[in-house]
C-alpha cells in the first residue's frame, strides 16, 4: 500500500473541489473494493477523501414518481428498503445475491456501480493487463477466462463487469446522479454509464476526473413480476457466472438484463422484444455478436439455460 | 513404554472422562481473543518490526540482478533479506524448494526477497520498490503433457511406487464384467484460515520463533539444519494454529525470513506469508490423473483390480499416493497399483488431509459405482461383497487389526434411508430439481509415530500436561487433558495441558491423522510412570493402585495424590513408541458415505441437501471434537467435488486464482445437514488408547459419494473434478436435464 494522505469531507462541494485539486485523490466510500486494490497495489492513489459523511445516504421518492438512492446508500439499507422491496423487487433480490452480508453493510450504492473486475490477472501485478498497465497486453484472452465476458469484449480487454445491482438498475432504465468540480450536476443514463474497453480498458466509466456521484434515481415503477436469478460456483457468495435480471407484464412482454456476461451490465432491445418467443429466443438475441473463448463459450448455453429457469419461475408465479 | 503387543484391559477403559463428549478446553482463550497466534505475540516480542515477502514474479530461471537502493531508501524501512546477504543457507529435509530462492529460482512466488520496516504498510509499499531483473526459462507445467516422462518415485511415505499380486493383466482380460476409465482430479489448496505466520526473535546466538506450525519437532530440527546452527539453539512455539490441513507441516518461508530478518534488523520481526501468496509460495496438493481398472463376475465379486497414478512435482519432490485405498479396500486375487511422478516446475507439491485416499477414492469410488451399474448390483451391496478382513495383496496372515466396514455401509444406510434410492439414474424429480442419492466408502490408513510427554501433579492435586504436541483446531488439549484425567482419577478442570513447545518432550505432531491416537498415548505412557511414583510414595503397589476422585486408593486405604506429590510436585515423563503390530496387523479406519443432491434441471447448479457417514476409527477419545472433525472433512470433500481448483496457467507457470475470492470452497450456504454415526469399536493392536485416527477420515470418499449422487440425479458421469456447471452443460445431452 502505497502512503497517502486521508480527509474526511463536509460538504459535496469541498469533496469535489479537494477531488480535482489534490494530485491522485480519489473518494472512499464503504472501502471493499478500493482498500483491497490498495494493498495489492492496483490502485495507488496518493489522497482519500472521505464521502461518508456528506448526508449522501438517504432514499427518497422524486417529483416524478420515481425513487432518488443517495449514493453511500448501504447495500444492506438498500435492499431492505419498503418502497425498494415492493416496487423495485428486483433491485431488491439483486443486492442481496451480492457479496456477503458483512460486505453489503459497508457496500455503497456508487461503489457498487463502481467496482472493478474480478478478472484474476487484473489482480496479480506482475501478469500483463492492459485495463491495470495499459498497453501491456492481456494475460486472460488466452488464459484462465472461465469466469470472464463473452459479448462487448475486445481484442484489448474481456474483463466482465461483476456487479449484481447494476445488473438490476439497469433492467429499471435507472441515471446515474453526477456533480463536477465546478459544481455542475448532470445525469447520465446507467445504459451510457459504463463503457466497453475497445482499446481503452482502463476507461471504465463516464466519470470525468474528480466528478462525484451523488445518487441513482429510478424512474417510476414499472410494474410487473420480478425475477432475478444467479447462477454461480457455489451457493452464496460467489461472482456471477450468469445472472439475468427480468421483469415480466400480463401479456407475456418483458425486459432482460444480464451480469456476468459483459464488461458492463448486459441489455439489448432485440432480447427485449423475443420475450414472448421464450427463453432460447431471448439469449439468441442477447449473445448476438458473442465471442467467447473456448473457456468460457459454455456461458451463452448458460444463458439459455438461466432464462429458461427464469421463465419457469415466472410461470410459477403467474 | 513399548507397544508391542495388543492392549489388554486399563485404566483409559473405565471411560469416565476419555469417550465421553467434551467442550474443547481451549475454547474460552479462543472465542474471547486471548490465544495468542504466532503473528499477535506483542506478549513475547512487543518490539516486533514487519517483514513482507517478495515473491518471484517468474516461474523458472535465475535472477540476474536485484536494485534495492529505492526500497532501501523508503519511509521505514529498517533493511532488506535477498540470497545476497542471507549468507550461506541449507535446505531442510522436509523442503522440496528452498525457502529463500536466487539466484536460481524454483517456481512461481518463491521468497526471493524480505523487505523489513517499522510498519506493515511501509514494508508492503518498499516491497513494491524492490527492482529484480530476471532471465526466465522454460518450464514443465502441465502434467498430462509430461505424463510420458514419468518415472517411478522411491519409497516414501505412501509406500513403494508399485506393487503386485497375482496376475492382474491375465485376469482383467477374462474378467466377464470390466470398468477401465481415466480420471483426473486437480490442484488443491489448503485454504487455512490462518496463513502461515511467524514472529522470530534471537538472543546471541539462541533464536525463538512464536510460529504456525504442525510438526514442532521436525521444523526445528530443519530451521536449524537451513541456518546451520544447532538444534539446542532453536526454540520453537507453536501453541495455537488456526489450521493447517497440512500446510503447516514443514518449515515454510515465514519462519526462515522472519529468522533471517530479525538477525538483519537485529530485533525481533515478524512475518505472514500474505493470502494471495499463500498458494503459490507454499504447498498444495497436487494433481493427479489416474486409471482405474476393475474386473468383475456377473455379481460384482472382484477378481482383478488396477489403479494407476500419475502426480508431478518439483525435481526432489514426492507423488501423490492416490493408489492407497487400492491396495487394500477390495477383494481380488490379482491386483496392480503404480505411481508416476513427472518434473513439474510448478510450486511445491506436498500433502494435504488424507493425502494419496483423498484424490484416490474421488476415483476408486466412482469406478465402484460403474461397476455396480454395470453388474445392476446395489451399490452398497457392492461393496458389501467386495469386503476382505485381511490384506488383499499379503494374504489372510495379515490380517486387519479391526475393520467394521460392512458394519460402516449397512447402519450408515439404513440411518440414511438408502432404500428410498432409485437404482435408475434421472428418474427423481422435485420441483426444479432433480434428485439422486450416491454412496461411497472411507478408509484411511492408521498411522502411528512415536510420541512424548511429561506430566506432573501439584501439592493440590493439579495435574499439568506438557508436549510438544500441536492443537491445529483438532481439539489436541481436550483430549490430551482427557487422558490425564482418566489416568489420574481426576476431574478434567484439574488438568493444564501445555502444547506446542520445542522445550517439551517431542510428540508425533499433528499429521496423517496419527496426532490424536499417538499424542494421547504418549501422555498415557508418562501418566503410567507418574503413577508409579505416587504408588511408590504412597507404598502401594503401582499394579494394584486405583487412581480415583484425586485420590489413590488401594483395598479400603487412600491418600490424595496432591499430598503425595507435596509441594515441589511430581513429575514423570516417557514417551509411547510403536513396534511391530502395524506390520503384522493392516491398520485402518474405515466408513460409509452417503449423500444426496439436487441437480437444477435448467441451469445444473448442484447443491448438496443431505449428507450422513458412519465411522469406525476405534476408541472415539471425544465424540464432540471428533464429530466436528469428521463433518468438517466432509465439508472438505464437498468442495474438492464441486469447486475446489487451483487453475494452473501453463503459459505463466502459476496457480492464477490465488485468493479466497476466486480459489473456491464451500461455505455455509452449501452445506446442509450432516449426519454422523460412530460405530462402538476398540482397536487393541493400534496403541493402549484402542484408538485410531479420525481427523481425515471423514474427507476420504464423501467427494465421491456426491459425484455418484449427480450420477443417479441426472445420468451424467463425470471423471474430472471438480464437477462444475460447464461440465455438466456440456454432457447435458441426453440427461435428466431439461
Ligand atoms: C469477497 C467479495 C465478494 C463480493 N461479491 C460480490 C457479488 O457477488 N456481487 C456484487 O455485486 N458485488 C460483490 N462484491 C463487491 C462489492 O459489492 C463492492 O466491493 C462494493 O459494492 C463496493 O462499494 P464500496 O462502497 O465499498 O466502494 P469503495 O471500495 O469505497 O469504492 C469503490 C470505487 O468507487 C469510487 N467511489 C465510491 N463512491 C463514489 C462516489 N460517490 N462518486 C465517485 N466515485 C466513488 C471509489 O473511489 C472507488 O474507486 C464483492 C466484494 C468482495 C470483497
Ligand atoms: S481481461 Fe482485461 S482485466 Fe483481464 S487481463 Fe485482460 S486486460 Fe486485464
Amino acid at each position: 500500500m502505497k502512503p497517502f494522505t486521508y480527509t474526511r469531507a463536509a460538504s459535496v462541494e469541498e469533496a469535489v473541489r479537494s477531488a480535482s485539486s489534490v494530485q491522485g485523490a480519489r473518494f472512499i466510500a464503504g472501502g471493499t473494493n478500493l482498500l483491497d486494490l490498495m494493498k495489492l497495489q492496483i490502485e495507488t492513489p496518493a489522497h482519500l477523501i472521505d464521502i461518508n459523511h456528506l448526508g449522501l445516504d438517504r432514499i427518497e421518492t422524486t417529483a416524478g414518481g420515481g425513487l432518488r438512492i443517495g449514493a453511500l446508500v448501504r447495500n444492506t439499507e438498500l435492499a431492505a428498503d419498503r418502497t425498494v422491496r415492493r416496487d423495485y423487487a428486483v433491485l431488491s433480490r439483486a443486492l442481496v445475491a451480492g457479496a456477503s452480508g458483512q460486505l453489503r453493510n459497508k457496500a455503497t450504492t456508487a461503489g457498487n456501480l463502481l467496482q472493478r473486475t474480478r478478472c484474476p490477472y487484473f489482480y496479480d501485478t506482475r501478469m500483463p493487463c492492459n485495463k491495470r498497465r495499459p498497453g501491456s497486453g492481456c494475460a486472460a484472452i488466452k488464459g484462465m477466462s472461465r469466469s470472464l465476458a463473452v459479448i462487448g469484449t475486445s481484442d484489448a480487454c474481456i474483463a466482465q463487469h461483476p456487479s449484481d445491482m447494476a445488473v438490476a438498475m439497469r433492467l429499471l432504465d435507472a441515471s446515474v446522479d453526477i456533480i463536477g468540480a465546478d459544481g455542475a450536476r448532470r445525469s447520465v443514463p446507467i445504459a451510457d454509464f459504463h463503457l466497453l474497453p475497445g482499446d481503452t480498458p482502463h476507461i471504465e466509466n463516464a466519470l470525468k476526473p474528480g466528478e462525484l456521484i451523488t445518487s441513482v434515481t429510478l424512474p417510476k415503477p414499472i410494474g410487473g413480476t420480478h425475477v432475478y436469478r444467479k447462477v454461480r460456483d457455489r451457493a452464496s457468495y460467489a461472482f456471477a457466472l450468469v445472472s439475468v435480471a427480468a421483469v415480466f407484464d400480463r401479456d407475456g412482454q418483458g425486459r432482460f438484463a444480464f451480469g456476468g456476461l459483459a464488461p458492463k451490465p448486459w441489455r439489448v432491445a432485440a432480447a427485449d422484444a423475443a420475450a414472448r418467443s421464450g427463453a432460447p429466443a431471448v439469449a439468441e438475441a442477447a449473445l448476438d455478436g458473442a465471442r467467447p473463448t473456448p473457456l468460457n463459450a459454455f456461458k451463452q448455453q448458460l444463458t439459455a439455460r438461466t432464462l429458461a429457469s427464469v421463465f419457469r419461475q415466472r410461470e410459477a408465479r403467474a | 513404554m513399548k507397544f508391542d503387543s495388543p492392549a489388554t484391559s486399563n485404566p483409559i477403559d473405565r471411560g469416565r472422562v476419555v469417550g465421553i463428549p467434551q467442550d474443547r478446553i481451549d475454547g474460552p482463550a479462543k472465542v474471547t481473543g486471548t490465544a495468542p497466534y504466532a503473528y499477535e505475540r506483542h506478549d513475547a516480542a512487543p518490539s516486533a518490526v514487519y517483514g513482507w515477502i517478495v515473491g518471484s514474479a517468474i516461474a523458472k530461471g535465475r535472477i540476474k540482478a536485484i536494485d534495492s537502493q529505492a526500497a532501501q531508501a523508503a519511509p521505514g524501512v529498517l533493511g532488506i533479506v535477498t540470497h545476497q546477504n542471507a549468507g550461506p543457507l541449507d535446505k531442510g529435509n522436509m523442503n522440496t524448494a528452498h525457502l529463500l530462492g536466487g539466484p536460481q529460482i524454483e517456481h512461481f512466488e518463491q521468497a526471493v526477497a524480505l523487505v523489513i520496516a517499522d510498519t506493515l504498510e511501509n514494508a508492503r509499499d518498499a516491497a513494491r520498490l524492490l527492482r529484480i531483473d530476471y532471465a526466465p526459462e522454460k518450464g514443465r507445467f502441465d502434467l498430462a503433457a509430461e505424463m510420458g516422462s514419468a518415472v517411478a518415485p522411491e519409497t516414501g511415505f505412501g509406500g513403494p511406487a508399485d506393487t503386485r499380486a497375482g496376475d492382474f493383466d491375465a485376469a482383467f482380460a477374462r474378467a466377464p464384467v470390466r470398468i477401465d476409465q481415466r480420471y483426473t482430479t486437480p490442484d488443491q489448496s489448503h485454504a487455512m484460515l490462518e496463513p502461515h505466520a511467524t514472529t522470530a526473535a534471537w538472543n546471541g546466538d539462541q533464536l525463538t520463533l512464536w510460529t504456525s506450525n504442525q510438526m514442532v519437532s521436525w521444523s526445528a530440527g530443519d530451521l536449524a539444519k537451513t541456518l546451520r546452527i544447532p538444534k539446542e539453539n532453536v526454540r520453537l512455539v507453536s501453541p495455537y494454529i488456526g489450521g493447517g490441513f497440512g500446510a503447516k507441516l514443514f518449515l515454510r518461508a515465514d519462519a526462515l525470513l522472519a529468522a533471517l530478518g530479525a538477525r538483519t534488523v537485529g530485533r525481533p520481526v515478524k512475518v505472514a506469508i500474505a493470502r494471495p501468496q499463500v498458494p503459490n509460495n507454499t504447498t498444495h496438493r497436487p494433481a493427479t490423473i489416474q486409471r482405474v481398472r476393475i474386473g468383475a463376475n456377473r455379481n460384482g465379486v472382484i477378481d482383478a483390480i488396477a489403479h494407476d497414478v500419475w502426480s508431478g512435482d518439483l525435481p526432489g519432490g514426492g507423488p501423490e499416493t492416490a493408489a492407497q485405498q487400492t491396495r487394500l479396500l477390495y477383494r481380488g486375487d490379482h491386483r496392480l497399483t503404480t505411481h508416476r511422478l513427472a518434473t513439474l516446475d510448478l510450486p511445491e507439491g506436498n500433502a494435504m488431509r488424507a493425502p494419496g485416499e483423498a484424490v484416490g477414492l474421488l476415483a476408486l469410488e466412482v469406478a465402484m459405482d460403474e461397476l455396480a451399474e454395470a453388474c445392476n448390483v446395489d451399490p452398497v451391496e457392492l461393496r458389501i461383497r467386495n469386503d476382505v478382513q485381511h490384506d488383499p495383496e499379503v494374504g489372510p496372515s495379515r490380517p486387519f487389526s479391526s475393520r467394521k466396514f460392512v458394519e460402516c455401509l449397512r447402519q450408515g444406510a439404513d440411518r440414511f434411508g438408502w432404500s428410498r434410492r432409485h437404482p435408475k439414474p434421472g428418474q427423481v424429480r422435485e420441483g426444479r430439481w432433480l434428485v439422486g442419492m450416491g454412496v461411497a466408502s472411507a478408509f484411511r490408513n492408521n498411522l502411528v509415530a512415536r510420541s512424548g510427554a511429561r506430566i506432573g501433579v501439584d501439592g493440590k492435586g493439579h495435574v499439568t500436561v506438557e508436549t510438544d504436541m500441536t492443537d491445529i483446531g483438532t481439539g489436541s488439549y481436550t483430549i490430551i487433558a482427557q487422558t490425564a484425567a482418566e489416568m489420574l482419577g481426576v476431574p478434567l478442570a484439574a488438568v493444564t495441558v501445555r502444547l506446542g513447545d520445542s522445550r517439551f518432550p517431542a510428540s508425533s505432531g499433528s499429521g496423517g491423522q496419527w496426532g490424536a491416537n499417538s499424542s494421547t498415548s504418549g501422555v498415557y505412557a508418562a501418566a503410567w510412570a507418574l503413577r508409579g511414583k505416587l504408588a511408590e510414595k504412597a507404598g502401594f503397589a503401582p499394579d494394584q493402585a486405583v487412581f480415583e476422585d484425586g485420590m489413590i486408593r488401594q483395598g479400603n486405604q487412600s491418600k490424595p495424590i496432591g499430598s503425595l506429590a507435596g509441594r515441589e510436585g511430581l513429575w514423570a515423563e516417557d514417551q509411547i513408541e510403536f513396534g511391530d503390530l502395524a506390520k503384522r496387523y493392516a491398520q485402518a479406519t474405515f466408513g460409509a458415505h452417503f449423500c444426496e443432491v439436487g441437480v437444477d434441471i435448467d441451469t445444473a447448479e448442484v447443491r448438496v441437501r443431505r449428507m450422513g457417514g458412519a465411522f469406525a476409527a476405534g476408541r472415539i477419545l471425544n465424540p464432540k471434537s471428533a464429530r466436528s472433525q469428521v463433518i468438517g472433512a466432509m465439508t472438505m470433500g464437498v468442495g474438492a467435488a464441486l469447486m475446489e481448483e487451483l487453475s494452473v496457467d501453463t503459459r505463466f507457470g502459476f496457480f492464477v486464482n490465488h485468493d479466497m475470492a476466486e480459489y473456491l470452497v464451500p461455505v455455509h450456504a452449501d452445506i446442509p445437514e450432516q449426519d454422523v454415526l460412530f460405530l462402538d469399536e476398540l482397536d487393541d493392536k493400534s496403541s493402549p488408547m484402542k484408538a485410531k485416527g479420525v481427523g481425515e477420515l471423514g474427507i476420504c470418499g464423501a467427494g465421491a459419494a456426491v459425484a455418484n449422487a449427480i450420477y443417479n440425479a441426472t445420468g451424467i458421469r463425470l471423471r474430472d473434478y471438480p464437477l462444475t456447471i460447464d461440465k455438466l452443460l456440456e454432457r447435458g445431452e441426453g440427461s435428466a436435464l431439461a
